[in-house]
């Protein structure tokens, strides 16, 4: 299974991002073999439509659950379609290898 | 000019794109079937809900919710009876699922797989988790006071009338939190 965290900077130390569609880099953690690909953000200075474009890079990678600060209202409706779960993490100072720390809780 | 279509909120979507007759050429247009329609056939004589609770679950006003099932019955004795396709298209229509709150990690996710129950958290793994609703937020503002001097917080309590609540530090008569941005504060003379 896939997920797709959003991510202040390309490294496990970096923040996570409390914003979706502008945010610095997408990671993309695979709960199978626990591998970790961090891809920029193309949309992150785009003016409009950055939700959505960001949805499209996400959804290409086949991913399952998405972890951010807040989605918007498109983004929303979007991911219900695409039956991708969505997680909102209020607090900003979790990194990304606490995420992925928390996802690998279970077993 | 018509007032706008107020946006209908759609909870369980179809997962599949529609129907189409048997044994006979499709050579009539299909009926088209909005969102909003299926949803309301779905909440009424699927859930079987009142169309009260209906009209509440969709957002709109009851006599609203009642046109769209009237229009969606029609469509669908439409095409039952002219042997026509359906398909579920657009809608003024928005998809919303519900979200749930965990107590363990503090984070909000919703369930998009809704044949499935929901036992755990999907970050943290823990049961201790519980369905989340505006309302419950809109509560938790309501309960705490702020002083509108010294901006201290106080949790109200039931028995004291809230309107001689004063804060602790400098006397000032204490309001509720969610009215601050549009009040001034208002100075006592100590």
């Amino acid at each position: 299974m896939k997920v797709a965290i959003t991510s202040t900077g390309n490294s496990p130390d970096s923040m996570i991002d409390s914003r979706f569609g502008r945010c610095s880099y997408f990671v993309i953690y695979d709960t199978e073999n626990q591998s970790t690909e961090y891809i920029p953000n193309p949309n992150r200075d785009s003016i409009e439509g950055a939700g959505p474009a960001s949805v499209e890079l996400v959804a290409s990678k086949g991913v399952t659950k998405v972890i951010s600060g807040e989605f918007g209202a498109k983004v929303k409706s979007i991911f219900d379609q695409l039956q991708v779960q969505l997680i909102m993490i209020n607090s900003q100072d979790k990194s990304i290898s606490d995420i992925i720390q928390l996802l690998n809780n279970q077993h | 000019m018509p007032r706008p279509k107020r946006i209908r909120k759609v909870t369980n979507p179809p997962h599949f794109k529609g129907f189409k007759p048997m044994g006979i050429l499709p050579d009539k247009p299909p009926v088209v079937l909005n969102y909003e329609e299926y949803e309301a056939i779905r909440l009424n004589d699927f859930e079987l809900k009142g169309h009260v609770e209906a009209a509440m679950i969709m957002e709109v006003s009851r006599p609203t919710y009642t046109r769209i099932y009237e229009s969606a019955r029609r469509k669908v004795a439409m095409a039952f009876v002219n042997g026509q396709a359906i398909v579920f298209e657009g809608g003024k229509v928005y998809f919303d699922s519900e979200w749930y709150r965990c107590n363990n990690c503090g984070c909000f996710f919703n369930h998009p797989q809704k044949d499935q129950e929901v036992t755990h958290c999907a970050l943290c793994h823990s049961t201790d988790i519980r369905i989340f609703s505006d309302k419950e937020e809109e509560k938790q503002i309501e309960d705490i006071y702020i002083c509108p001097c010294c901006g201290q917080e106080k949790i109200h309590d039931e028995n004291n009338p809230c309107n001689e609540e004063l804060c602790p530090d400098c006397n000032c008569k204490m309001i509720r939190k969610g009215i601050l941005s549009n009040k001034r504060p208002i100075e006592t003379k100590i």
